[in-house]
């Protein structure tokens, strides 16, 4: 055995140093977790000062006298290499165990331990935890916000409707799936706009929505009998005639009158709210924002001037100015530019300004995509005869989409997390809807409970969508 | 020049259809301007305000313009914006680091804190600091003190002020220091390209700072003491903190939050551009006996700059942009003060958010051209 030089850990004393080194760093640890789960101070018998510290310090000489490089020991050197490396790392992982430590009594007691579950009034909650009956109590209000409780299955089947034509692309025959890109730009955007709008509000404006239903059963049916060389005009014309014809011209007062026998209940949008109208922005949007943006990206690379210099305005426009500005410029002074007995409802409002807020942004991620690919392609397209449609839709989008995945990914998150501004214009989502809740004089003071169980939702949305985008990129990489 | 229909067709058309939705618009709003009595012009800038603004960095009152009220509003969202600005940086910066650390819980306390913070909606995260955190802080007369001289209460964070005598000189000797700085910088440039010597220009630097100001307090005559807050009872059961300099609670959760989200998104800035320093430089540089800190200063820092600085511009374009949220808790910057409050009192809607947004656009635009000057400076120098 030679000679031990403790400022000096090396491998010919090794266990010696493991066993030292491991019992101090056991000791640090076992330390901080008895005094934050049992609040029992073991070194209490020492200064306070010196008390405080004592773990850091222990921790630290054990973790310094089991630094052995090359110990031949699988596990630690793993350890050494991970958390141990040097002095300054040291320190800071046991800081950080520390904190680790010391904070989970707090929070599990908080979260669950002394929180309150039961009950639906307020009495309950005199524990010093959480009040999730608060939550449980006004759960329908921040998922539908100040929607008639009888009527919110309208807005559940809507989303499962939705949902369900949403997911068509998955159980489309390969005869069918060369329509999916049409489907999603052109004709579910227009039914989810239907049967969001008509649907969830009801009254006289839901039967809009039974001639869409009628026109659109009917010009399937004699779809059948149109040859295949015409479905595509036939398709995108006739549904839409058949639709004014029906709304205009035929059925009107009549379907009125029967409507009054066992109609919808008519919902305004003010009422609509909570966690279902963030969807619901969110949503729109979405599907607005990127057809716009496209658009916008291609202007901006255009070999017009005039064409460039007005995408570049638009585009440099709406990414100078903060949302909040639209959103006020939508509800005060977007009225003043229409005709006087020319009336948009405050959502729609809403959803145009964020949607061509968004748009900009959409265009700018765009662009970089089509400025990311190389020259040859373009050259390669117009090499074929390809004019600048042709060569856009077949070749240079497909490759410059897949590039920007994460950046419209990103885009599309800070769109569900720019959703709570709507309060500016007094439509109360989630957000607004705690705020609400937050001043009702028999709920005073649960104000943390609100914004704990609205941040777990959003943070499971966000981070769920942008695992997504990760997925969707590796899913469509493809080497060059 | 030949004209070509094909050439012009679209542009005449895209410019048709812009000058119709304008002219559609702007016939509109006449129409309803006149239906309803309201004129249009931006003479009420100069009438008198008639309200009061809770926090202002220069004198304000009621008696004062709209103007004033609008540079209120304007300096307050700058002032929160800077603080917001330099806070993000630091901590974007160290947490970006710490994402690159080979320490693997270091490693991934990083990574929660980036995908905590910044997948929860920014409003929210407001509204948490200031409806639930900051609410829990202690009444002014319950407020231990901080170092002895600052109190943090429930009322805001009460700091002392500095009280200045003959400002003038110690300012201009900051100025001459910072002036002589950057000559010696420029002139260590020339010196290491021509020569090849080196100067110790950060020490210089340092030195210089430190000791021209000091020598402003030892022979120009400046003076500087603390005014420390004091708590003042105004009833029973009211206690106020006197003196000293006062931010209200509103600042402090906004640039709170302002920078613990804007940070997540630098962090990322940040790792990406030192990832996108390729691994051959690393090795490149220290085979021709660079040491560790020369390489990091000399090779890798220069090249992840120019990776990091455009997104990093964007996520400041971001903060500022962002720090209209004030609004939401009454925070009076330029969206509360002159969007609210004078929109209300004057109705001018048409001029007052057009200003509005042309501030924003400007500061934005101002923003981007600096750091574009500042990117094309670092850019590599093709020849």
């Amino acid at each position: 055995m030679s000679k031990i030089n403790f400022l000096k850990p090396d491998k010919s004393n090794l266990y010696t140093f493991l066993y030292l080194g491991s019992f101090l760093f056991l000791i640090s640890v076992l330390d901080v977790l008895l005094n934050s789960f049992f609040s029992l101070n073991i070194t209490g018998f020492l200064p306070g000062f010196l008390s405080f510290l004592l773990p850091l310090i222990l921790g630290f000489i054990g973790l310094y006298f089991i630094r052995i490089e090359l110990s031949g020991i699988k596990q630690l050197d793993l350890l050494n290499k991970h958390i141990n490396t040097n002095n300054f790392n040291a320190v800071l992982s046991l800081l950080i165990i520390f904190i680790i430590l010391k904070s989970i009594p707090p929070i599990l007691s908080w979260f669950f331990i002394d929180a309150s579950f039961a009950g639906d009034s307020k009495d309950v909650c005199t524990g010093s935890g959480a009040c999730w009956t608060y939550i449980k109590v006004w759960m329908r209000r921040f998922m539908y916000g100040m929607y008639p409780n009888g009527e919110q299955w309208r807005i559940n089947l809507s989303f499962i409707a939705l949902a369900l034509l949403g997911s068509v692309g998955y159980f489309a025959t390969d005869k069918f799936k060369k329509y999916l890109t049409l489907y999603y730009v052109v004709i579910y955007p227009f039914i989810a706009f239907l049967f969001i709008f008509f649907f969830i509000s009801g009254g006289p404006v839901f039967f809009d929505f039974s001639y869409g239903i009628i026109a659109a059963i009917l010009s399937i049916i004699v779809g059948f009998f149109i040859p295949s060389k015409l479905k595509f005009y036939y398709f995108l014309i006739v549904p839409l005639a058949l639709y004014i014809l029906l709304k205009y011209f035929i059925f009107y007062e009549e379907l009125i009158e029967l409507g009054k026998l066992d109609g919808l209940n008519w919902v305004e949008t003010g009422a609509w709210g909570g966690l279902s109208l963030t969807f619901i922005i969110s949503f729109f949007c979405l599907i607005f924002c990127f057809p716009i943006g496209m658009a916008f990206a291609l202007g901006r690379r255009s070999g017009f001037p005039l064409i460039r210099y007005i995408s570049i305005g638009f585009i440099e426009f709406w990414r100078g100015v903060p949302l909040i500005t639209v959103l006020f410029m939508s509800a005060v002074m977007f009225p003043m530019f229409l005709p006087a007995d020319f009336f948009i409802d405050k959502l729609v409002r809403c959803i145009i300004a964020i949607s061509l807020f968004e748009a900009a942004y959409v265009a700018e991620v765009i662009r970089g995509g089509l400025q990311a690919l190389p020259r040859g392609q373009y050259e390669a397209a117009k090499s074929l005869g390809m004019g600048y449609w042709r060569m856009h839709i077949f070749v240079i989008l497909p490759q410059a989409l897949k590039l920007v995945i994460p950046g419209i990914a990103n885009t599309f998150l800070a769109l569900v997390k720019d959703t709570p501004l709507i309060f500016v214009v007094g439509l109360l989502e989630i957000v607004g809807m705690l705020n609400l809740a937050k001043t009702n004089p028999e709920w005073l003071g649960f104000a943390m409970e609100g914004y704990v169980f609205a941040a777990i939702i959003f943070w499971i949305i966000c981070y769920a969508m942008s695992k997504y985008s990760y997925n969707l990129e590796q899913k469509y990489k493809t080497d060059r | 020049m030949n004209f070509k229909l094909k050439d012009i067709g679209p542009q005449l058309m895209t410019v048709l259809a812009v000058v119709l939705v304008f002219g559609f618009f702007t016939y509109n709003a006449q129409v309803n301007m006149e239906s309803r009595g309201i004129d249009f012009g931006y003479g009420f800038l100069s009438q008198e305000s008639s309200f009061d603004v809770q926090f202002s960095l220069i004198e304000y009152d009621g008696s004062h313009s709209y103007f004033r009220a609008y540079l209120v509003g304007l300096l307050n969202t700058i002032l929160v914006s800077v603080i917001g600005i330099i806070l993000a940086t630091i901590l974007g910066v160290i947490v970006g680091i710490a994402r690159l650390s080979p320490n693997y819980l270091i490693n991934k306390f990083a990574a929660f804190y980036v995908e905590f913070f910044r997948n929860i909606p920014l409003l929210l995260q407001i509204f948490f600091w200031y409806f639930a955190a900051l609410r829990a802080l202690p009444l002014p007369q319950d407020a231990e003190a901080m170092f002895g001289i600052s109190f943090l209460t429930i009322k805001g964070l009460y700091v002392p002020a500095f009280i200045w005598q003959n400002f003038n000189v110690f300012f201009y000797s900051v100025v001459a220091a910072i002036i002589a700085i950057i000559i010696i910088r420029i002139h260590a440039k020339k010196l290491q390209e021509t020569k090849g010597k080196q100067t110790p220009v950060l020490l210089i630097s340092i030195g210089l700072i430190f000791i021209l100001p000091l020598l402003s307090f030892l022979i120009g005559g400046v003076r500087l003491s603390f005014e420390v807050p004091v708590l003042k009872q105004l009833a029973t059961t009211s206690f106020i903190y006197e003196g000293g300099v006062s931010l209200p609670p509103e600042l402090i959760a906004l640039a709170l939050s302002l920078s613990l989200y804007t940070a997540t998104f630098i962090a990322e800035c940040v790792r990406a551009g030192i990832q996108g320093v390729g691994k051959g430089q690393k090795e490149a540089a220290a085979s021709i006996g660079l040491t560790p800190n020369q390489v990091l200063k000399l090779v890798v820092m220069p090249q992840a700059l120019r990776i990091i600085i455009p997104p990093t511009t964007n996520q400041y374009l971001n903060l500022t942009k962002n720090s209209s949220l004030a609004a939401a808790i009454a925070y009076p910057d330029l969206v509360l003060v002159f969007a609210g409050t004078a929109l209300m009192q004057t109705g001018k809607a048409i001029e007052i958010v057009s200003i509005t947004m042309f501030t924003y656009l400007s500061l934005s635009i101002s923003i981007s051209i600096l750091m574009n000057w500042y990117n094309r400076k670092i850019a590599i120098q093709e020849k």
